[in-house]
């Protein structure tokens, strides 16, 4: 299976360096802005402060955005529910899926509440809960 | 030095020397813009895609590690499977000629069966130790990694020929697309381990509903994976089918239901097929929804068939479509999917009621796959 994509999407070091040389910049001109504040020379403090908190602000935002992302596959295992059913006396019973586990499979095991060997698998599901679930659109 | 003291004085429009500058860079961009914005929105619209071929490089990989891992726990092979499975993820099937259209869908039938039957014999060999229900559902599970490594190549096509010849429209279908694409392939990613398994999906709404009313009944074995039952609803008799489970299975429900009405020499009131329909955005998951006609998807050679004995017969065909979004369907069943079904089988027996008499023989077909659903 050959490849031509790059294995992952790596950072450029100019552009990591340009990010950095551009904070250290930021952080002088916030420097320079107080102090001329200090010397009683307010317009230039107010053009370092300007400059200074805006270029701070957009070399963080792309700092964070050179910050690798895991990348979500989806292959993540949702969690199953197997439901037993006890076919003499209704009795139900609720756990994890196991490997083996299908629709109307007869158990082995007894039944807690009446200790007849009925049991089988009444249902295998999974619940998602409400807060992944996406939101209904408006006009649903 | 320019300060801000000094452009509130001079304003933007004036002779400043800020002006100045702003006019230039302005005249700059625009001309950049003129003559580059095309490529600059290609090459924008390529990094979005190489993000997402990325993604789906990942899928495939991961699609493949898991079906050879399979393959060794299940099947425990003498030898390493994985050039098998390489091998097996790059298979391919020609459709048959449409030009001349009469016959296609013997000819497509003939081509699916063996292709099914190459599949299934080349899985027994890669995992000789596994049972029939687990041959089903390794096949499957390569069936979906199969699946993600065709929807990655093709559109790493795409993404090289677009970059290759800097072509904005080459780049953009695909780009357009993507979005759609991509739930696919999530979706084919998300079922691999349920595939491997055994677990019941989405798709098999319909056979779990056709297994709810065949439980506990005697059930014979009919054309190729299908299980049959008669069973006593609302005074009718109903003959009830689906697939066989719990092995990954869908059967062929269109030759039993032309053989149960054949059988019957047409004497058939009515036939209900249930299954799983995509639903539209804004439609709840196990929406229920009823009509007329042939519910089964696929390569339609079984819808084709209960259309044809029908129509000889005069058998009118209803359907019940449970709604749910193409990711549900190949990935272990939703509750709310797995809720509905008691509504369908409410509405079975109402529609059964309401069209067909006391003693008439009808026919039940719970369509769909029938994983990790026994009978």
């Amino acid at each position: 299976m050959e490849t031509t994509v790059p294995v992952a999407r790596r950072v450029s070091p100019f552009l990591l360096a340009i990010i950095m040389i551009t904070l250290v910049l930021s952080l002088v001109s916030i420097y320079q802005g107080i102090d001329a504040y200090t010397q009683d020379k307010p317009e230039n403090g107010s053009l370092f402060l300007t400059m200074g908190v805006t270029t701070l602000a957009i070399s963080t935002y792309l700092l964070f955005q050179t910050k690798k992302r895991v990348l979500k596959l989806g292959m993540e295992m949702p969690p199953l529910t197997t439901t037993l059913e006890c076919q003499k006396c209704g009795f139900k019973n609720v756990r994890d899926f196991q490997r083996g586990d299908y629709i109307f499979k007869q158990l082995e095991e007894q039944c807690p509440k009446c200790n007849e060997k009925a049991m089988s698998i009444g249902s295998i599901f999974r619940e998602i809960k409400e807060k992944e679930k996406t939101k209904e659109p408006r006009y649903s | 030095m320019l300060t801000l003291h000094t452009i509130a004085l001079d304003g933007l429009g004036g002779d400043s020397l800020l002006s100045w500058i702003l006019q230039i860079v302005f005249l700059g961009i625009f001309v950049v813009f003129m003559f580059y914005g095309q490529r600059i929105q290609m090459y924008i619209m390529i990094r979005e895609v190489e993000g997402s071929l990325f993604k789906l490089r990942m899928m495939r990989d991961e699609g493949r590690k898991m079906a050879i891992a399979a393959i060794n726990e299940i099947g425990k092979p003498q030898v390493d499977p994985t050039a098998q499975v390489d091998r097996f993820l790059e298979y391919f099937a020609i459709t048959p000629v449409d030009l001349d259209p009469a016959g296609i869908i013997w000819r497509l039938e003939h081509l699916l069966d063996v292709a099914d039957k190459r599949f299934k014999d080349d899985v027994r060999l890669m995992a000789p130790q596994a049972n029939e229900t687990q041959i089903y559902n390794l096949e499957m599970t390569l069936g979906a990694a199969s699946v993600l490594n065709v929807i990655y190549k093709i559109i790493r096509h795409f993404y090289l020929l677009g970059k290759k010849t800097l072509s904005l429209y080459i780049i953009m279908q695909v780009q357009m697309v993507l979005p759609l694409i991509m739930k696919e392939a999530e979706a084919h990613a998300s079922g691999l381990k349920a595939f491997q398994l055994g677990q019941p999906i989405g798709d098999g709404a319909g056979a779990m509903v056709a297994a709810k009313l065949m439980h506990n009944y005697e059930k014979t074995k009919v054309e190729k994976d299908i299980v049959v039952a008669k069973v006593p609803i609302e005074g009718r008799t109903a003959y009830v089918l689906k697939a066989e489970g719990p092995g990954a299975n869908v059967g062929k429900p269109g030759e039993a239901i032309k053989q149960i009405i054949e059988q019957n020499e047409g004497k058939i009131s009515l036939a209900i097929l249930i299954d799983a329909a995509g639903k539209l955005e804004g439609e709840k998951i196990g929406e229920v929804a009823e009509g007329v006609g042939v519910v089964i998807g696929g390569p339609e050679v079984d819808k084709y068939k209960v259309e044809e004995t029908a129509l000889k017969y005069k058998v009118p065909v209803n359907a019940i479509a449970i709604k749910e979004d193409v990711g549900d369907a190949i990935s272990p069943m939703r509750k709310e999917i797995f809720d509905a079904l008691d509504g369908v089988i409410e509405r079975i027996k109402r529609v059964i009621r309401e069209r067909t008499k006391e003693g008439d023989f009808v026919i039940i077909a719970g369509i769909g796959n029938s994983i990790g659903i026994g009978q």
